[in-house]
């Protein structure tokens, strides 16, 4: 049944379809209960569903990851929600150290159904730690999943895809596009969870995105075809694992990429995309892959944000520079 | 907490450890109960007096009564006794076989139990098969009482795996070797017990260092808001590598427990009797839906912290003598001579069977194969990943070109 929604509404009817489905699916974190979370994602759960399946917890990110892992041993699917990408730290440990590594380090025998969500990114003019996107910190990690949608289709469907792994999913929700709708079919086959996908087809270059920053590349790609470019736009869904064979396939067809992501330029996921393409597609490349993020500084204040996050200005000035070669 | 009471338990405590005798369970808890214990803790600092280390045989292996915890061993026989004197010389054997191993070179480290013997087999033949044991990665007498083969515990000290043993095959979990970490894996597991309606109970170790640690303090917050059947049963060794217990807290460990809302007891770590005793009563308290307990037992590492360590650079000699004395074996083959429960026969079996646990160990370890080169790349993801695929792709590609080479 198709219907449209909000990204927020659409994860929010995806934990209430897997908490049906399987009653060794929880919905864990600070605030998830009565309030329905800070962003209201898990609103009306808790009513439905009792305070034993989606559950309030003490304020204590550690806590929170160690002990989904704890119920994941005892055979549960925890849903655990960071409130904040910032916040993720304290929980940083249990989830590279323990989270990560359980599978290997039992040569199998226990597995880690455990989704961590973190709603992620600025564009929001909130106050520090709120506004962060660490998703290189964790694709670093071997033995974690990093997905991210962009879209409410998406978000409702790959959050089905996340719970259903037995390995951990680290879920970013692009919150700034919460509040975005679009149409949702339930009833649909959804595209298997680590595919990208092309969103719009193009012959110039290809501008590769995931999450907040997949909208904003499908503008640029409107506004540089008014200037009779035509650009590919990506959307990568997963950044670990990260679908390289459609990235070169794009790539072999426009002959240019430019990455787009809200977190640091240094060392982020755009490096290691650059890095891989370029060993791929060496002799069809045109240009140097060209990446567009967030600069080696803390995320700034509010009042700066503008400046700091990729926008259409920066986009099309690094699509500019890839065809001018 | 104000300064003075905060000066009061420091007091209390430095009188108390230099005391060290046994006493009544002093049990930090909420309601009225709390109020009493709170006045009887006040009265016995007023006397100078150790608030409580709970002990059924003393040093010198003899049986003294306790009010409170006889009734938790009242049914154990002689066989028992030999059987716990059987499994704590069998454990210390073995882990004088690995550390010889790892003086040999056999073994990159090992993190020797020698010292607490009594406070692991105490706790772990207190644990029914269905209660789950997440373990530190000293807890060889835990495994030893669990059914996990010893030898399975040297894999991740012979460097040839991460774990060794299949968690749920005896519920013992893998070796933790993040400090604290396991506290909160217990406290999910407790609460997946709980949820279940299962009255099966959850244990998890961790040392004095560890008490420390963010996690263990998340791990005691979580368990009591909601109620979890988890004993955390914290071996105070005295030492974390070269920092004294001093230098982790202020007050004992076992009063932590107060300011959560559930009871905190010291036990005599080196008196597996009375271990036994405390970890009964602190498991039927889980099975009963009392929620969580800490069981402070009060031991004494003897060796190194590990085989790198050098406790020579920051403690006496005479503080491993005076520990000595009181050796959790010695104690208890003291009282099984003085009530006539073993022969000369029963030793000198023991000391054959442990000679040859040894001889085991050592061949089993020798014999122990390096993994398989592909091995790095098993198990990484439950589901596969695209670039664990890719990257074993091209490791066999290169694992081959030597193979080509050679075959030319």
């Amino acid at each position: 049944m198709a219907e449209k929604m909000a990204l927020a509404k659409a994860i929010n009817e995806s934990l209430r379809r897997a908490l049906e489905a399987d009653p060794k699916v929880l919905v864990m974190g600070e605030d998830v209960g009565k309030l329905g979370g800070v962003f209201r994602v898990t609103d009306g759960l808790q009513k439905d569903f009792g305070d034993s399946r989606v559950i309030d917890t003490p304020l204590a990110e550690s806590g929170i990851v160690g002990t989904a892992i704890g119920l994941a041993l005892r055979g549960y699917r925890p849903v655990v929600e960071i409130q904040f990408d910032g916040f993720v730290f304290p929980a940083y440990d249990q989830i590279v150290t323990q989270l990560a590594k359980m599978h290997a380090r039992s040569l199998g025998k226990v597995k880690m159904p455990v989704v961590v969500r973190i709603p992620y990114g600025g564009g929001i003019g909130a106050v520090e730690h709120h506004s962060e996107s660490p998703e290189a910190l964790f694709a670093h990690v071997a033995g974690l999943k990093i997905v991210s949608p962009s879209n409410a289709s998406d978000a409702y469907w790959m959050m089905q895809q996340a719970i259903q792994s037995d390995d951990p999913v680290i879920y970013f929700e692009p919150k700034r596009r919460y509040w975005d709708k679009a149409e949702v079919d339930t009833e649909a086959i959804p595209a298997p969870l680590h595919r990208a996908q092309v969103v719009r087809e193009g012959t110039d270059l290809t501008l590769a995105a995931y999450g907040p920053m997949v909208k904003l590349c499908q503008e640029a790609a409107a506004a540089a075809a008014e200037e009779g470019k035509s650009l590919e736009v990506l959307d990568l869904r997963s950044v670990s694992p990260l679908d390289f064979d459609s990235v070169q396939a794009s790539v072999e067809k426009t002959r240019r990429l430019v990455v787009v992501h809200e977190a640091p330029v240094f060392f982020g996921s755009g490096a290691e995309i650059a890095a891989r393409i370029t060993e791929r597609c060496f002799y069809h490349l045109e240009a140097p892959v060209l990446r567009v993020g967030g600069y080696h500084a803390p995320y700034p204040p509010a009042r700066l944000e503008e400046s700091y996050l990729p926008d259409l200005d920066r986009v099309l000035d690094a699509v500019d520079r890839s065809l001018a070669y | 907490m104000t300064v003075e009471s905060t000066a009061a338990r420091t007091s209390r405590r430095s009188a108390g450890s230099k005391a060290g005798t046994s006493g009544t369970k002093a049990a930090g808890t909420t309601g009225t109960k709390g109020t009493t214990r709170t006045t009887a803790r006040k009265a016995a600092a007023a006397k100078g007096a150790e608030p409580g280390l709970v002990q059924l045989l003393t040093p010198e292996g003899k049986r003294v009564k306790n009010a409170e915890y006889d009734k938790y061993v009242s049914g154990i026989t002689a066989d028992d006794l030999r059987g716990l004197y059987r499994d704590m010389v069998l454990t210390r054997r073995f882990d004088a076989e690995a550390t010889a191993l790892q003086r040999q070179g056999e073994l990159g480290l090992w993190a020797s139990l020698l010292g607490q013997e009594a406070a692991q087999i105490g706790s772990g033949r207190a644990l029914r098969d269905d209660d789950y044991v997440f373990p530190t990665y000293r807890e060889h007498g835990v495994a030893w009482c669990r059914g996990v083969d010893p030898t399975n515990l040297l894999g991740m000290f012979r460097g040839v795996n991460n774990g060794g043993w299949d968690p749920n095959g005896n519920n013992f979990h893998l070796y933790t070797i993040v400090i604290g970490s396991q506290t909160l894996h217990a406290t999910g597991y407790a609460m997946g017990v709980a949820k279940d309606g299962a009255d099966s109970a959850v244990i998890a170790y961790f040392g004095d260092g560890a008490s420390s640690q963010g996690d263990v303090a998340e791990s005691f917050t979580f368990s009591a808001v909601y109620n979890a059947p988890v004993v955390f049963f914290c071996q105070n060794n005295q030492w974390a590598i070269s920092e004294p217990t001093e230098k982790q807290t202020r007050v004992p460990l076992y009063q932590r427990a107060q300011g959560y809302g559930f009871p905190g007891v010291r036990v005599d770590g080196n008196d597996v009797l009375a271990t036994l005793a405390v970890t009964r009563w602190a498991l039927e308290r889980a099975r009963a839906g009392e929620g969580p307990t800490l069981v402070e037992a009060y031991t004494y590492r003897m060796g190194a912290h590990t085989t790198s360590d050098d406790p020579t650079r920051y403690r006496h000699d005479d503080e491993r003598a005076a520990w000595e004395a009181k050796d959790p074996l010695l104690r208890l083959r003291r009282h099984l001579e003085a009530a006539h429960h073993a022969d000369e026969g029963f030793f000198a079996e023991l000391e054959a069977e442990s000679e040859t646990l040894g001889k085991r160990v050592r061949e089993a370890v020798r014999a122990m194969p390096d993994p398989d080169h592909f091995a790095i790349f098993e198990n990484v993801y439950a589901d596969g990943h695209a670039l664990v695929d890719e990257e074993r792709a091209q490791f066999a590609a290169y694992q081959a070109s030597f193979a080509d080479a050679e075959g030319v």
